[in-house]
This record gives C-alpha cells, sequence and structure tokens, in this order.
C-alpha cells in the first residue's frame, strides 16, 4: 500500500497535473470565449491536426530525455525532410512514396550517425546533436534558399484528405453546414504516440531505455548494453524526425530553409511539460502529448483573444516549464529525504 | 498535512498561470459590452441609409494575419489595418501576428474559421504552402483576401483577391518625374548617364522597378543605362556597389536605388567620394519606398525624389469587403495608390506621413 502511493507521488503525479492544468485551461477558454466557439469540436481537433508533426517529434524528444540525453537537432532535421520532399517531388519529378521513403532512411542515417558519436564516442549529446543541427540547416540551405512549393498530386492528396467524423457539425454564420474533420497527419501521429507507449512501458528495449537513464552505472551491472541501447534510441529518434517532418511538410506543403526553427525546443518544453525529467529515467509519452496540447491550447488562447502580442505564447510557456522544474525538483528532493 | 499545503501551493501556481491568459481575454469582453449599445445605434444607423451593410445587425469580423513586426513599412501596414477595421466603422478585428512563421499562420487562419469570422486577410509570410488551409476556408464559405506578397496556389479560387503595390507603376512613375525633372533644368537634350542598384534580384519589387523604368526609359534615347547590379536592399550592399559605380565611371547623372535603405548607402558612397547629390548637387538620386528616413533625406538636400510604396492596404481592404457584402464582384488584382514625392514637397508632407 506504502509502495503503491510511493510511485503515484512520483512519476504519474508529474503526468496527473499537466492533465489537469490541461483540463482546465481548455475549460476557462470554453467560458471566456464562449460567444466564439471555443467549446467547438473542431477547435479541439485543430489542436492535433496543427501539431500533428510536434506530437511525432516529442514523443521521440521523450524518449531520448529518458536516457538522460538530448537531441536539439530535430528542427533542422524537419527543415531538411521538407525541402528534400519539396525538392526530389518538384525538381526532380520523382514519386511521392519514392520520395518519402529516401527521406525516412535519411533521418534513420542521420540518427545512426549521431547515435554513435554519442553512445561509442561518448561525445555530450548537446554537442553532436548541436553539430547535426547546423548541419542539417545548411544542408538544407545548399539544396534550396528558394523556397519550393509542393504540387505533387499524390502528396496533395494525402495533405488534403479530410476524415469528416460522423457527428458534432455545426451551422457557420454563412449557413455552412460542417461536420468535424481532421487529417490522416493526425491519424499518424496518434498511431505513433500509442506505439511507443507501448514499446517503452513492455517491451524489453523500453525497459532497458528508463534503466539507462535512471542509473547508467546499475544498468551496466545488470548486463545491459548501454551503448546500444543509446545508439538505438538516437536511430529511431532520427527515423521519427524526418517523419516528424513528412507530417510537418503535409501541414505546409512547402520546403523552406526557414522552417521549423526552434521546433525542438518545443519538443523539449512539451515533454518537460509532460513530466519528463530532463536528468533522465522518467517520462511519459502521453505526458508529452499533454504538454503539445498546453502549447496550443495556449496559442488558440491568443488568437481568439484577438489583440494579444502573439509573443505571449512563449511568456506563458516559460512560466510552466519554471513551475514544471520547481516541482519536479521538490519531488526529487521529497524523494531523497525519504 | 505537507500534502495538503502542496496541493494548495499547486492549485495557486496553476491559477496564476491561467490568469495570466484569462486576464487579456476579460478585458476585451468587458470594452466589447461597453461598445455594444454604441455599436447598435450606429449599425441601424448605417443600414438605414445605405443598403451596403450586411442584414444581419451584427459588426463584421474580420481576422487578419500579419507576417511579424519585422520593419516601419510592416509595422504601418499593421496600423493601417487596425485603424480601419476599429468597432466605431462596424467591425471587429481579430489580429495575429505570425512571428516570421508560416505554421503560425496556418494555425491563425484555421482559428479565424472557428472563431466564425466573416473575411480572413493574410499578408503571406511565404508564398506557397497555402492549399489545404484555404481549401478548409472555401468550405467554411468564408472569403479570404491577400495582401502585400502575392500567394502561389494550384486554384485562383481559392482567394477573393490580392491587394499590394504596383511594382511596375512604381518605375514608370519614377521614370515620368525623371523625365520632367530634367525637362525643367534644361537637360532635355543632354546624355543622361545612369547606374540602377537592384533589390534582390527575384524579388517582386526588384522585378516591377526594373522592368517598369526599363519599359517606359526606351522612349527617351539620350538616356543611357550605365549598369545594373544588385544592393540587395540594404544599406551597406547599396553603398558597396555605389562605391564601385564610381570607380568605374567618373560622369554618373542619375542613381536609381530600388529602395531608400541603398539610397542611402549610395548616398554615403557619393560623399566619401568627394560628390555631391540631391537638387543641388552633382548626381541626382532616384529612389523607392518613401519610409520616413527617405524625407528627412530630401529635407536635408541629398535625394531628390521617392517614389512611394505605400503600407497603407487598410482602407482599400475595407472597400473591397464593403463591396463583397453588396454582392459584387471585384478585380482579382487591386493595387493601392501610390504617390510620387520629390524633394521640394517634402518637408510639407513629412508631418502628414503615418511612416
Amino acid at each position: 500500500m506504502r509502495a503503491r502511493k510511493k510511485k503515484i507521488d512520483g512519476n504519474s503525479f508529474l503526468l496527473m497535473i499537466t492533465i489537469v492544468l490541461f483540463a482546465i485551461m481548455y475549460v476557462i477558454g470554453m467560458i471566456v470565449f464562449a460567444d466564439k466557439n471555443f467549446g467547438k469540436l473542431q477547435v479541439f481537433l485543430n489542436l492535433f491536426i496543427n501539431n500533428a508533426g510536434l506530437i511525432v517529434a516529442a514523443t521521440g524528444m521523450t524518449m531520448v530525455l529518458i536516457t538522460g540525453g538530448i537531441d536539439i537537432s530535430v528542427g533542422s532535421v524537419i527543415a531538411m525532410t521538407c525541402m528534400l520532399l519539396a525538392w526530389m517531388m518538384e525538381i526532380k519529378g520523382m514519386g511521392a512514396i519514392p520520395s518519402l521513403v529516401i527521406v525516412l532512411v535519411i533521418g534513420l542515417i542521420f540518427g545512426l550517425v549521431q547515435g554513435f558519436l554519442i553512445a561509442y564516442l561518448k561525445i555530450q549529446p548537446f554537442i553532436v546533436t548541436l553539430a547535426g543541427m547546423f548541419f542539417a540547416r545548411g544542408m538544407t540551405a545548399i539544396i534550396s534558399t528558394e523556397m519550393i512549393s509542393i504540387k505533387n498530386s499524390l502528396f496533395l492528396s494525402w495533405a488534403n484528405a479530410k476524415i469528416y467524423l460522423p457527428f458534432g457539425g455545426t451551422i457557420n454564420r454563412k449557413g455552412v453546414m460542417i461536420y468535424p474533420y481532421i487529417y490522416p497527419s493526425v491519424v499518424l501521429a496518434i498511431l505513433t504516440l500509442i506505439a511507443f507507449f507501448v514499446i517503452l512501458k513492455f517491451t524489453k528495449f523500453g525497459r532497458s531505455v528508463y534503466a539507462v537513464g535512471g542509473n547508467e552505472q546499475s544498468a551496466l551491472l545488470m548486463g545491459l548494453n548501454v551503448k546500444r541501447t543509446k545508439l538505438k534510441v538516437y536511430i529511431v529518434n532520427g527515423l521519427l524526425g524526418a517523419f516528424a517532418g513528412f507530417l510537418f511538410c503535409l501541414n505546409t506543403c512547402a520546403g523552406f530553409v526557414e522552417q521549423a526553427k526552434g521546433f525542438e525546443m518545443e519538443a523539449i518544453a512539451s515533454a518537460v511539460i509532460g513530466g519528463t525529467l530532463l536528468t533522465g529515467g522518467v517520462g511519459n509519452v502521453f505526458g508529452s502529448l499533454f504538454g503539445v496540447l498546453i502549447k496550443g491550447t495556449i496559442e488558440t488562447f491568443i488568437t481568439f483573444q484577438g489583440t494579444l502580442s502573439s509573443w505571449w505564447t512563449k511568456i506563458t510557456i516559460a512560466v510552466l516549464l519554471a513551475f514544471f522544474i520547481i516541482l519536479q525538483s521538490i519531488l526529487a528532493k521529497k524523494k531523497q529525504k525519504k | 498535512m505537507r500534502n495538503l499545503k502542496k496541493v494548495a501551493a499547486l492549485m495557486l501556481t496553476v491559477a496564476m498561470t491561467v490568469s495570466l491568459v484569462a486576464c487579456g481575454g476579460g478585458s476585451t469582453n468587458t470594452a466589447k459590452t461597453t461598445d455594444a449599445t454604441t455599436e447598435t445605434t450606429e449599425t441601424t444607423e448605417e443600414a438605414a441609409t445605405t443598403e451596403t451593410t450586411d442584414t444581419s445587425s451584427e459588426k463584421i469580423i474580420v481576422g487578419f494575419s500579419q507576417v511579424g513586426a519585422e520593419s516601419d513599412w510592416r509595422t504601418a501596414n499593421t496600423e493601417s489595418m487596425k485603424s480601419t477595421f476599429t468597432e466605431a466603422n462596424g467591425y471587429e478585428l481579430i489580429f495575429d501576428d505570425a512571428q516570421q512563421k508560416q505554421e503560425n499562420q496556418i494555425k491563425a487562419v484555421r482559428n479565424f474559421i472557428q472563431q466564425d469570422v466573416d473575411y480572413i486577410v493574410i499578408a503571406p509570410v511565404t508564398e506557397t504552402g497555402w492549399d489545404t488551409v484555404l481549401q478548409e476556408a472555401k468550405e467554411a464559405g468564408i472569403p479570404v483576401i491577400i495582401v502585400d506578397r502575392m500567394i502561389d496556389v494550384s486554384d485562383d479560387s481559392l482567394f477573393e483577391c490580392w491587394v499590394g503595390s504596383n511594382f511596375l507603376q512604381e518605375g514608370y512613375d519614377a521614370v515620368a518625374w525623371l523625365a520632367e525633372y530634367l525637362d525643367s533644368k534644361g537637360r532635355a537634350d543632354e546624355d543622361i548617364n545612369i547606374v540602377t542598384l537592384q533589390g534582390t534580384i527575384g524579388s517582386s519589387a526588384q522585378i516591377g522597378r526594373t522592368d517598369g523604368f526599363e519599359e517606359k526609359m526606351a522612349a527617351y534615347p539620350k538616356w543611357k543605362m550605365l549598369e545594373r547590379q544588385t544592393g540587395e536592399f540594404t544599406q551597406s550592399k547599396g553603398q558597396e556597389v555605389m562605391e564601385s559605380f564610381l570607380k568605374s565611371y567618373d560622369d554618373i547623372d542619375v542613381v536609381i536605388a530600388e529602395n531608400d535603405n541603398m539610397a542611402f548607402g549610395a548616398i554615403d558612397a557619393i560623399e566619401a567620394a568627394g560628390k555631391t547629390c540631391g537638387p543641388d548637387g552633382d548626381i541626382t538620386i532616384v529612389s523607392f519606398d518613401a519610409v520616413a528616413a527617405a524625407f528627412d533625406a530630401m529635407i536635408a538636400g541629398k535625394m531628390n525624389v521617392s517614389v512611394e510604396c505605400n503600407p497603407l492596404h487598410g482602407p482599400r481592404v475595407a472597400e473591397i469587403i464593403q463591396k463583397l457584402q453588396a454582392g459584387e464582384t471585384v478585380d482579382k488584382l487591386q493595387y493601392v495608390d501610390e504617390g510620387v514625392f520629390p524633394a521640394e514637397t517634402a518637408k510639407d508632407i513629412k508631418p502628414t506621413r503615418a511612416y
């Protein structure tokens, strides 16, 4: 009984706070902006539509953070992925499917190189992925400094394929009946999230990820292959980065060197708000999902409000981050006392 | 006990964070209710006098997604929208600053659709990537008006119209002014050597201004374009290119700078070379944009003329919205009115300028 309570105090407690915070914010939004349709189902679905790429990036980031590492190359990898997709399809005239396969392979190789440097040469993850960040952004500009618009019909059909829900339709002021909808990117993002929840929770690989992050020495003594686990984590994260790039691209349909700047920081912030510890060993991908949704809700607040500077999003996120970090350190101290 | 304290502290922090976001919302709400009474009386008055007003007694809601606040021009553009779409004029403006990010603009447009706005106005960050979200707006029956930069979409019916500067016309205006100026100085029959500091190659401002000038210049066989080179719209690059021009040619009569910043650079280069420019100088400076600093340069007697690039899009957009409200069709491309401001008028005009 005692042991069970302790468990709730730690990881799940942080996750619960995140979920409760999201719920409170959302309900407040529905009350404050009741006259502006904040309560519409589509507003909620838009959180997923707008942030499909971020959900996937935050999932990968959570896994990396659990090992005690970090990957700040994600934003640049996303920009490079979008640019490569646009360039291959529009300039080289390649098909959408081969282009997608190629960018996923490139993401995987990118992760492999970073993971090798981190796991086997024991270089700081921050430095390795900083180099990766510059490299990927630089390569994006080398491919093209011009913006490339994607007009490939198969790709656009993926991007524009609305999946309507059979209920919850509303009539807007123009008298048009619209059913709530999502895009395939949302389904893909949620499936990825669920898959990684299962992998981290129920597989040997998942358990070793937590073990490595919790205490590398004991993981080693337990006979876990720490290096290989880390390598795998960065490879998978590279792949997820490219996949997040694909989902991002489905939303923007363009390749441009300035895209997704600071995206990695949004992913880190989402993970931390979702209860992941930067020191490793603790984290949950569903927490990160709620981190993303909280960010999305703040953004929605600001557009609905209509006169506030959109920089308030950043300020509010900063306040939330500070709040969660302080909470985490209080919890960690309590743990030590016991 | 300890747990209770913790929970209490937690709730407090949450409440604080939320109130931070919520307080902005609250203040507008009160503002709205106070204005609501005056609003209804106004709209009914309007409805009685003109038939252009919407059938519903409500005000027109406009969602405007702006690029950011990177320049004076942009700020003036935003202010123009804000001062046009006021509650007093029968509008409610929902403004969103995209911080130079296309993904933010897409999010903003999605939110506008959910807020049931009547019109969406976008000053796009990028030309591309608009198909998906504009399709959503179209399905919701919300007309979209594009301002400033053009967008590149597969289907033109995704937006109602575009409002912006006619860069080609600006080029024509520059030639017309120069011809008249040279005539008034009695130099119409002289050979005139011209150099051009071009903007960033490929930008719509550069293409329009260069082509416009070249096209109309053909009517003046005495004018000779010595060289064109890009100064990338920056003061430092403009100065650098002008320095190289001054080294290559010793009889430059006219400098065409495709924006004011490059003109400032050119002025520095000319003065450093020991020459003079402006109405009383050796070299005539023709510039574009007409920002506040250009008026200062003209008042100081260093620049001859600046052709305006008007950021005040608000009134034109409002005019289009009124037409659409009345069920009229509008032209796909709409240009804002732009003036030519020679040095002799600079002093009188400057106080009236909004940017």
